[in-house]
């Protein structure tokens, strides 16, 4: 295995999961209902326990001696390697919902298809992340449905929320080299696809057309949304580096 | 005073036996199926654990108290982390699952599939078997998360008591 391949992969990887957190916890506390505080804190949890994973691997293939907690914390926007969808804010529940199914949708047959991988670290990881991420599917795959089928008002943000993150959805689609050393996401799109097609159709929703695709984030090209988050993730070991409790 | 006096390995699985869960005390660690091996290393007994889920915030509590339960038997031991295979409520004892429903929480039921066999299709979680406190059958899941990642919380339709459900996993 090439061990650059390895941590572009590993870090693309371990970024997408480390800002995805870092959005989801950010409703600690405001969640709509108590439960959805929990779930989303969870979902928050899991997620930030793989990029634990993934950016120790990507430590390792590195072979410079930088360790997960250097690589989250004293990296500059430009080095992230995270799709551009999971910096996206929050906005309202159907925008949080919207960009976490668009996600998972993709995350979890990922991450089945890698436990399969050669690569015995990259397997182990994907093959325990996957049944975490099974259960983020199941769950905003019904958010999406239970918002878009739901009341007047309801549908008509989810349908806006589908719609203003749809140009975020093709980026996870486009490979490069550091991608096909593992898995060709061209495979996955239509898949994706099919899925996204039911629950919309469950959904009442309509299905957003083709248009202008974003795309940067895995060259380290993102939107002004991703230094504001790690300016706030960062703070602590910027202020004060080494510091531990 | 730790010595390097021999401690067969099944002694320390009974040692084991008796370090909880810190999340869920009613089970061992054993219980919860998270260990995977024990076995002596040049004088040191070495704990093989597997995490339940990837950002459990128990695990490392978890390896401190093994550590500290050995030692307290006068053995030197460390814990090591294997991830592969993955952990999954299947390898939870039948004594830890008994356990659990006597505690208010209803037991996983065996696992969906290993990784790999649902791709593609629809990801359904399992229900509980029966509610933990009247062993009435009909029951509604209220979050599919509850206080830990491990756990849904879940409702009685019957006696209308909340109850916890360890997810299959």
């Amino acid at each position: 295995m090439n061990p650059e391949a390895l941590f572009a992969f590993s870090l693309r990887m371990g970024d997408n999961a480390l800002v995805l957190s870092q959005r989801l916890g950010e409703w600690c506390g405001h969640g709509p209902a108590l439960e959805e505080d929990l779930a989303l804190a969870n979902t928050a949890l899991d997620l930030l326990g793989h990029a634990r994973m993934w950016l120790s691997l990507a430590g390792e293939a590195e072979g410079r001696g930088r360790d997960e907690d250097q690589l989250a914390f004293l990296r500059d926007a430009g080095e992230f390697r995270n799709l551009l969808l999971v910096e996206q804010a929050n906005g309202d529940y159907a925008c949080t919902m919207a960009r976490q199914y668009y996600f998972d949708a993709w995350h979890h047959p990922l991450l089945e298809r890698l436990a399969q991988a050669r690569e015995p670290r990259v397997a182990a990881i994907a093959a325990k992340a996957a049944k975490e991420a099974a259960y983020h599917l199941h769950r905003s795959r019904e958010w999406v449905v239970r918002l878009g089928d739901g009341t007047g008002e309801s549908h008509r943000r989810m349908q806006a929320a589908a719609e203003e993150l749809w140009p975020y959805t093709g980026e996870m689609f486009a490979a490069d080299d550091a991608d096909r050393a593992f898995v060709d996401p061209a495979e996955l799109q239509p898949g994706w696809r099919a899925e996204v097609e039911a629950t919309f159709a469950r959904a009442t929703l309509t299905l957003p057309g083709g248009g202008w695709m974003q795309q940067g984030g895995k060259r380290g090209v993102h939107t002004e949304k991703l230094g504001h988050l790690l300016a706030e993730m960062q703070f602590l070991q910027r202020a004060y580096p080494g510091a531990k409790w | 005073m730790v010595s390097a006096a021999p401690v067969t390995e099944a002694e320390i699985w009974q040692w084991l036996e008796e370090v909880p869960d810190p999340e869920v005390p009613v089970l061992s660690v054993v219980d919860l199926g998270i260990v995977r091996e024990v076995s002596w290393q040049g004088g040191e007994a070495v704990v093989t654990v597997t995490p339940t889920y990837s950002g459990c915030p128990a695990t490392a509590v978890i390896a401190r108290d093994i550590e500290g339960a050995l030692r307290a038997h006068g053995i030197a031991a460390r814990t090591e982390m294997r991830l592969a295979p993955p952990w999954t409520t299947d390898w939870m004892s039948a004594k830890g699952k008994e356990a659990l429903r006597q505690f208010g929480i209803a037991p996983p039921g065996a696992s969906n599939a290993p990784p790999g066999a649902q791709a593609g299709g629809l990801v359904q979680i399992a229900l509980p078997a029966a509610c933990p406190h009247c062993g009435a059958s009909e029951t509604e899941c209220v979050s599919a998360y509850g206080s830990t990642p491990c756990k849904a919380l879940y409702r009685c339709l019957a006696c209308r008591e909340p109850f916890d459900f360890f997810k299959p996993h």
